[in-house]
């Protein structure tokens, strides 16, 4: 406004005052991100609020470990149920303790749960948050709403337990603003996770495979919604055409991200053998771990997947073959639930509360007799029992020893074979010493004796072992009345303990 | 409601019948038979009792269906305690309901006490006992056919009205409409929203349901229609597996189902069935895009 020419222009409908906002349009996308801002202020308030805990708090990021605790919830968030509250507790504690290293453990545990617990915001009786922000209408009057979201919620599980799973919001919380939908972000964090991998950009790699894997989480969570609502009602499917596409694309989507991140995987596997800088050998071995989970992830979908065409024939045996009744009833659905969902509160209420009347049945009324009431009143309350029911002595029947050979006779073929390192022996000695003992202890020599054929050298490099018992075919031919095959060379070879306890300390 | 009417009907159409008005003028009413009615109507306050199990319950029931003069009794004694006889059978017994204003009625203050001072409670203590009907009787089919015993979790109940919820959800997104609710008008909020705002469950400290939660009222909703002797308990499956009895189709057909609709047209809500399925999976095509979209702050 501070040259004078532009006024001349202003068209003369605008000069009738300001207006307060542009309009609706305008609004629209200012709620959005409202609302985008809302989701992350659980966080902010965390930190604002740790003052207020009894101690000295100030030490710990708060929102760190809110985001952490965001991130362990999506990634062990399972196909059926989500992630287990103690467990996240638990893994959340070393990044509680290296915040505050000299504190007690008690006190990181506390911290942990204090965040998880807030970001379930327990003490509501929604356990969610609640903003309120306000818009203008396309009357132009100003109007206040609430915006009630979640973070994390829990949801039941298998045998009546409480699981956690992360909500969208607080997915993309985590992520970060997406605007495209599943597959294609899927692809594109595919495409650009091949072309860091091949220009050894590593660091950036395991960013996008994260991101990768966050969006088949979210996908394979698609999925199971879609399959719960089709097991539902066989009529409400088109069963012809659109159930069997939506399957058949999704198979074809799982075979084709499988062998996508199996290439991955290869070049990966490449290129953490190739790496020479330790760095890149760690990171890329934690990217295999992630693309590894991806595969999973994408088996799991698919055995749901193959699971859908038989449950829906079964389902449509019992629902629609069978005889049609004379009469119809109510759809209790259709009729009633569907409609009474979208209406006020104030109206719906009225039509469930007609329901609740009808539909509870009878209750008998209490009449107490003063008599009764008094002696009532004065019974001690019953103890709670803590310790539940008394457990019953288990009867325990011992399982006969159907063991072919006993301890003796293993003590007395490892004492046959425990062979000095520089002398080694043909088995046909070691049978004929072992009939010498016990005429049923050259089979278990022989036994051990084929076993060591192929000695468990990955067992004994782990853990730490100094000798190991191998055997060797020089081609000789065993000549022995019970036993035939190849007169096998037994011996003892020791291994550098001390050495492989320094190469396996490097190599993790 | 029907059942025993349209028995009488037919018991006055048939041809032998003269002598059967003639009988019960010429025996009148003893105090014995009116305390067998009684007797009668007080084995139907008991609903867990089943008539198979019962000698004397099963011969007043017998003695119902052959002697009009006494049926008529019973159902005198049961009109003036307040009561509506739905059927009379050796599979349901003798299916009596509270009147609405009867002293054996259910009040939803008594029911659950935070209802009658939060609305939003009372609200979803109703629907969980409607969507509790909807997930036992899915099909009209199902309500209708007298051999038909239904079969529900009650996790399954929550993760059908929370799908309802969703779709729902959807189609405002689609729409384009926002449909968070004004601040200062609670009452006009739409109902789905406080379904799904409220958690379906949460941890508590000593391993039980967590009241306010959504699995924890209609865990609540389905105890008491255990203790109504409408559902039987038969496993501990998601949440609680239950199965159906006869009462309940008797009781959801006859009288709640009819009531909550006479209700809803009141309202000028006039929901009109082809027969054809209603709860629908999410239509094709959103199928896959959804969770991309549905709920994200910066969808353009």
């Amino acid at each position: 406004m501070t040259s004078p020419a532009s006024t001349e222009f202003v068209p003369p409908q605008l000069s009738a005052g300001p207006r307060p906002a542009p309009g609706p349009a305008a609004d629209e996308g200012l709620a959005r991100r409202l609302r985008a801002l809302a989701c992350t202020a659980p966080l902010h308030d965390l930190d604002a609020r740790k003052a207020n805990l009894a101690g000295e708090y100030s030490v710990y990021a708060m929102a760190e470990v809110a985001l952490a605790a965001i991130d362990l919830v999506t990634l062990n968030m399972d196909f059926d149920t989500g992630a287990d509250h103690e467990q996240i507790v638990g893994r959340l504690l070393p990044r509680v303790a290296a915040q505050a290293p000299a504190r007690p453990t008690a006190e990181h545990e506390r911290v942990a749960r204090w965040v998880l617990e807030n970001l379930i915001n327990v003490g509501s009786v929604d356990r969610g948050f609640r903003a309120v922000y306000g818009t203008f209408g396309a009357d132009g009057v100003y109007t206040r709403r609430d915006y009630d979201f979640k973070l994390i919620e829990e949801v039941p599980g298998y045998g009546g337990g409480v699981y956690l799973r992360t909500t969208d919001e607080a997915v993309n919380v985590l992520v970060g603003a997406l605007d495209t939908d599943v597959t294609s972000a899927q692809i594109a964090a595919e495409v650009k996770l091949e072309i860091l991998i091949s220009r050894g950009r590593l660091a950036d790699a395991q960013l996008a495979a994260e991101q990768a894997r966050y969006r088949t989480v979210q996908y394979a969570e698609t999925l199971r919604k879609t399959l719960e609502a089709t097991r539902r009602n066989v009529r409400a499917v088109d069963w012809l055409s659109a159930v069997p596409d939506m399957i058949a694309e999704a198979l074809d989507h799982v075979a084709d991200r499988y062998r996508h991140e199996n290439a991955i995987l290869t070049n990966i596997r490449k290129a953490r053998d190739e790496a020479e800088d330790q760095e890149h050998k760690r990171r890329a071995a934690e990217l295999v771990d992630i693309v590894k989970d991806c595969i999973r992830r994408h088996t799991q979908l698919q055995s749901r997947l193959l699971e859908a065409g038989p449950l829906f024939r079964a389902e449509q045996d019992r629902q629609a073959f069978a005889a049609p009744t004379s009469y119809s009833g109510i759809d209790l659905y259709g009729q009633l639930v569907a409609p009474l969902l979208p209406l006020p509160v104030e109206q719906a209420t009225r039509v469930t509360d007609a329901f609740f009347a009808r539909g509870t049945g009878l209750r008998t009324p209490v009449a107490v007799r003063v008599g009764d009431l008094v002696e009532m009143l004065l019974t001690p309350p019953v103890e709670r029992e803590h310790l539940g029911a008394e457990m019953p002595e288990p009867d325990l029947i011992a399982t006969p020893d159907d063991s072919r050979f006993s301890e003796e006779q293993l003590a007395s073929a490892m004492e046959l074979l425990d062979l000095e390192h520089d002398a080694p022996r043909r088995l046909s000695g070691l049978l004929a010493d072992a009939r010498r003992r016990d005429p049923d202890l050259p089979y278990l020599v022989a036994l051990l004796a084929v076993h060591a054929a192929s000695p468990p050298v990955g067992t004994a490099y782990r853990q730490g072992e100094e000798r190991l018992l191998f055997a060797v075919d020089d081609g000789t031919l065993l000549d022995d009345p019970e036993f035939g095959g190849a007169d096998l060379i037994v011996g003892t070879a020791l291994l550098d303990a001390a050495g492989m306890a320094a190469a396996r300390s490097e190599a993790s | 409601m029907s059942e025993h009417h349209a028995e009488h009907a037919d018991a006055w159409s048939e041809p032998e019948p003269p002598q059967t008005p003639a009988a019960s003028s010429v025996t009148p009413v003893t105090p014995a038979d009116a305390a067998d009615a009684a007797r009668l109507v007080s084995f139907g306050l008991q609903p867990k009792l089943l008539p198979a199990r019962d000698a004397e319950y099963a011969e007043l029931l017998r003695r119902y269906r052959e002697d009009p003069a006494f049926a008529r009794l019973a159902d005198a004694v049961a009109t003036g305690l307040g009561l509506v006889v739905l059927e009379v059978s050796p599979r349901a017994g003798m299916a009596v309901t509270a009147d609405e204003d009867s002293v054996f009625a259910v009040r939803m203050g008594d029911y659950a006490r935070r209802a009658s001072t939060d609305s939003a409670d009372r609200f979803l203590h109703g629907l969980a006992h409607l969507a509790v009907a909807a997930m036992a009787f899915p099909r009209p089919e199902d309500l209708a056919d007298d051999g038909y015993i239904g079969r529900l979790t009650v996790n399954g109940v929550d993760a059908f009205v929370r799908q309802a919820c969703r779709r729902l959800e959807e189609r405002a997104e689609e729409q384009g409409e926002n449909t968070d609710p004004a601040s200062d008008a609670p009452g006009l909020e739409a109902a789905w929203r406080i379904y799904a705002r409220r958690s379906s469950t949460g941890a508590t400290k000593d391993a039980r349901r967590l009241a306010g939660s959504t699995t924890g009222i209609v865990g609540k909703a389905v105890a008491f229609l255990t203790d109504s002797g409408f559902l039987q308990r038969t496993g501990d499956d998601a949440g609680g597996a239950y199965r159906t009895t006869a009462r309940y189709q008797l009781q959801v057909r006859d009288m709640a189902g009819s009531a909550a609709m006479a209700e809803l047209l009141e309202l000028g809500v006039v929901p009109v069935s082809d027969g054809s399925a209603t709860l629908l999976p999410p239509p094709d095509g959103d199928d896959l895009e959804l969770a991309a979209d549905a709920g994200l702050p910066f969808h353009a």
